[in-house]
């Protein structure tokens, strides 16, 4: 049965068509709303790409169904900051060029900005422990430490 | 911005006020074919295969090589845009579009720069000289008297022409001469800075399309039905157990069972719930007799890769005698993105939209799966995650094909997390025997080896997966290329043999996979040759040094001697307490005539545990010409932390079925806390020809960390990956 699920995504409220509630948010987010900043990696909430922030939280939107997201608030990669005008995290993730293919960035950054915003000057343990379920295949870390170090110094 | 298919993307903002966008769709989609059958030449010796300038003098870069999320499209813009003296972002760049872009063959090898990169920079060579000529007759000057900046020639009188006005939208007609002269090195402003990537601020803001976000209209979602084991033959499909799913179609063809639906969630589902019975196989061997079913494998033919001397003979004449067996698990790709791909078929014309790194090579596999010519199939390359080699994005391409035929509609496959490590091609498993002999002062005076790697016979094609359980077709070939690649080693022993035995079969589909070959037969030799510094009493440097005459490779050496604050001293140190640190050496001249490298890791070593921490890699690399400083480190770095992922901790695993390691629980990589620091220095060498630098670096990590464990404790790791059973094990019998 098609159910409509309301929520407020970037900003914006929307309903949700769907024919299955339990459809995991990744989808809505990705099919039905055409944002490209969360990502498919594994459906299986172990790699973190699909990452994005639900009341200020990041949440695997792959292992999260579109209605246990109802009423709540969602931010993508695409919210958080634009080229022009780039949130701190995601500036900080250019001043250091820490992307390579940038499968995985969306969740380094998403996962990094929620952690930031409730731990001010973090040491790189912590910063390593918050980035420890987001996986990187191309051996970017060793700059999206930098990255995220630089961008809790500017936040 | 970059990439032209955002252009068409268009969003939709309902009167509701609910916020309602469609994805990036190509523009006009069923004049695919048209456009590329426009006349534009796609000859790797035309100047108009690899560039165009417009009327506005905006320049279009046509190039065969794609990328893989290296950096390599910034790259390349840098090397046209310094050629022909315009800004780069005036210069985009198509990549790997067959019906646009010359075949450069592969993206592979490390060879973008060095070969694709160059063929670019001829051509733009080629063109310059040919507007600066065509400049020279209008302005009435000569050539030589011109000065170009900004894409504007201008002579001594102040007169000047634009080159959209020399060329503007027309051919160019001109043959890539080798003798057109490249500008001097000592004039460049771009080659060898570190331009900041192109791609970057539309990647980490959410607006860079990947090919996993490519749509077009009328579009459905595909999915495969995976055996239960790979040689498994499909008996019955209860198509009632979809039927509670809105809009699926099951599609059956041979052994491939595919599902499709109009929206991604009730594919999935499909996927998930479709019942069917398959026959049972076990043609695996078992994973814990992996090494005895490789070293009984038939071997195809023997390829002597290096003979000097009499290796046989000496091995028997030397005071010291040493033997060793090394190994290499199998790898899979493991992008995080699985593989992805969006097909039509329309009026008899095939079009793929694919991350796959060949695109002219999958267009012939398309071609033949199907038994359509290869004219009627167009592949057109969007950049994906990271691959590293022939993933599975050929074989998502050839689902989608397949899918799209059976149902008359444009199909997008992506791959599931349990496709992609369950069924893409594997690192296959490398077995390398070697043996030295070393005289009573300790000087090698024979060195012997053999690696028992697959055969590559035919045209480098991996097979297709759906071509294979559909039964169709395939241009076809066990293809894992150049994988020998240094099994001969760079020092000047007196006698030497090096022989790669072809196997007939290995496992599984045998794939590239990130530094293929080079990266094994570099961890046993490298190795090896610190087992006989070892046996020397010899530090492991001054060793490699007494064996070495090539210039570059002992500047290199000496230069990371000094990085990596190097200890001259023989191996091991006797340490007591649980946890022991070493440092760790390896040199490797890739494929022994391009980029040179050298690393030190340092470890800490749990003796207790077996766990290994990498805690610093100190690499320095000379490639040449450098093209961007910025792009071969983030090359480098991203080498390090990958291999030292696969050297600790990756092995594929399976029953006599298939893969069990379907998932990153069951495939573990490096995540932040084990990531070591890297320390880089690029020796950049501006009139010397640019080499690759994708690939080199990987080649030494495995041997850095084996060589850095035995310092810290006097055993020795012959086996990837160095889990801690390993480790313990080493330790007990060292």
């Amino acid at each position: 049965m098609t159910q409509s699920v309301g929520m407020t995504v970037n900003g914006r409220w929307v309903y949700l068509t769907v024919d299955d509630p339990d459809m995991p948010l990744l989808y809505a987010l990705r099919n039905d709303l055409g944002l490209k900043g969360p990502r498919f990696g594994c459906g299986l909430g172990q790699c973190g790409a699909c990452t994005v922030h639900v009341d200020g939280e990041a949440v695997r939107s792959c292992s999260v169904s579109v209605a246990a997201v109802a009423n709540r608030k969602i931010v993508t990669l695409e919210a958080l900051g634009t080229p022009e005008k780039p949130h701190p995290v995601q500036k900080a993730f250019i001043d250091e060029q820490a992307v390579q293919c940038g499968y995985c960035i969306n969740g380094m950054i998403m996962q990094s900005a929620a952690f930031l915003a409730k731990t001010k000057n973090p040491s790189e343990d912590q910063i390593k422990e918050a980035l420890a379920d987001n996986l990187c295949r191309c051996g970017t870390h060793v700059r999206i430490l930098r990255a995220v170090k630089r961008a809790a110094a500017n936040i | 911005m970059l990439d032209r298919l955002n252009q068409t993307r268009r969003d939709f903002l309902k009167s509701s006020g609910a916020l309602v966008v469609t994805f990036s769709i190509a523009g006009h989609l069923s004049s695919a074919f048209a456009e590329a059958a426009a006349g534009k030449t796609v000859a790797p010796d035309e100047v108009d295969g690899f560039l165009a300038i417009d009327a506005k003098g905006a320049v279009t870069v046509y190039s065969g090589k794609v990328d893989l999320g290296t950096g390599v499209r910034t790259a390349l813009t840098q090397i046209v845009a310094e050629e022909l003296d315009v800004p780069m972002a005036r210069v985009s760049v198509i990549q790997g579009d067959t019906g646009l872009t010359p075949d450069q063959g592969i993206t592979w090898g490390s060879l973008s720069i060095q070969n694709g990169g160059m063929q670019l920079r001829q051509a733009a060579a080629t063109a310059r000289r040919a507007l600066l000529q065509e400049a020279a007759k209008r302005l009435d000057t000569k050539p030589d008297e011109l000065t170009v900046a900004d894409g504007t020639i201008t002579a001594k009188s102040g007169k000047a022409v634009s080159y959209g006005e020399l060329v503007g939208g027309r051919n160019f007609s001109l043959k890539l001469d080798k003798d057109a002269p490249a500008k001097d090195p000592k004039s460049y402003k771009l080659v060898g800075t570190s331009v900041t990537r192109l791609d970057i601020p539309d990647k980490v803001t959410g607006r860079f399309t990947y090919m996993q976000d490519f749509r077009v209209p009328d579009m459905l979602h595909g999915r495969v039905v995976r055996p239960p084991a790979i040689g498994a033959t499909l008996q019955s499909v209860d198509e009632s157990s979809v039927r509670g799913i809105a809009h699926v179609r099951v599609v059956r063809e041979g052994n491939f069972l595919g599902v499709v639906a109009k929206d991604e969630w009730s594919a999935i589902k499909a996927m998930q719930q479709l019942k069917a019975s398959w026959s049972s196989w076990e043609g695996l061997p078992e994973q814990s007799k992996l090494w005895e079913h490789v070293r009984a494998t038939k071997v195809n033919k023997d390829e002597v890769t290096s003979n000097t001397g009499d290796a046989a003979a000496a091995l028997g004449q030397g005071a010291k005698r040493l033997k060793a067996t090394y190994d290499f698990a199998i790898h899979t790709h493991g992008s995080i993105g699985p593989s992805c791909a969006v097909v039509e078929i329309k009026d008899g014309k095939l079009t793929c939209w694919t991350a796959s790194q060949a695109t002219h090579n999958l267009r012939k596999q398309l071609a033949a799966m199907l038994s359509m010519p290869v004219e009627d199939v167009r592949a057109i390359y969007i950049d994906g995650s990271g691959c590293y080699g022939r993933n599975g994005h050929e074989d998502a391409a050839a689902d989608a094909a397949l899918l799209a035929r059976a149902v008359g509609r444009p199909v997008r496959v992506q791959w599931m997390r349990e496709d992609e490590h369950g069924w893409d091609p594997k690192g296959p498993p490398t077995l390398v025997d070697l043996e030295a002999a070393l005289d009573a002062k300790g000087d090698v005076v024979a060195w012997s080896s053999q690696f028992l790697i697959p055969d590559a016979p035919g045209l480098g094609f991996v097979k297709l997966v759906a071509a294979e359980l559909a039964g169709l077709p395939h241009e076809t070939a066990m293809a894992p290329g150049n994988i020998h690649q240094n099994s001969a080693i760079p020092y000047g022993f007196p006698n030497v043999s090096t022989v790669a035995r072809r196997l007939a079969e290995t496992p599984f589909r045998p794939s590239w996979i990130r530094t293929p070959g080079r990266l094994q037969n570099s961890f046993a030799n490298e190795a090896f040759m610190d087992e006989l510094a070892a046996a020397a009493g010899a530090d492991p440097l001054e060793f490699r040094l007494r064996y070495l005459k090539d210039t570059r490779g002992i500047e290199l050496l000496e230069r990371l001697a000094k990085l990596a604050k190097w200890e001259r001293r023989p191996s091991p140190q006797h340490q007591s307490g649980d946890v022991v640190k070493g440092r760790g050496l390896s040199y490797v001249k890739y494929e022994l005539v391009r980029t040179y490298i050298g690393a030190v890791a340092e470890v800490e070593v749990d003796r207790k545990s077996g766990a290994v921490r990498v805690t610093r890699f100190s690499v320095v690399h000379d490639c040449g010409q450098v093209i961007n400083p910025d792009g071969v480190k983030n090359q480098i770095e991203g080498n390090v932390v990958q291999t030292v992922s696969r050297a600790l901790k990756e092995e594929l695993t399976f029953d006599r079925s298939r893969v069990t390691s379907l998932d990153w629980k069951s495939y573990p990589i490096l995540t932040f806390s084990e990531v070591p620091e890297v320390a880089i220095e690029l020796i950049d060498r501006p009139t010397e020809k640019p080499w690759g630098a994708g690939e080199p670096s990987a080649a030494v990590v495995p041997s850095a960390i084996s060589n850095a464990v035995f310092d810290a404790t006097g055993a020795r790791l012959r086996s990837v990956p160095f889990t801690p059973a390993k480790v313990r094990a080493a330790i007990q019998g060292a």
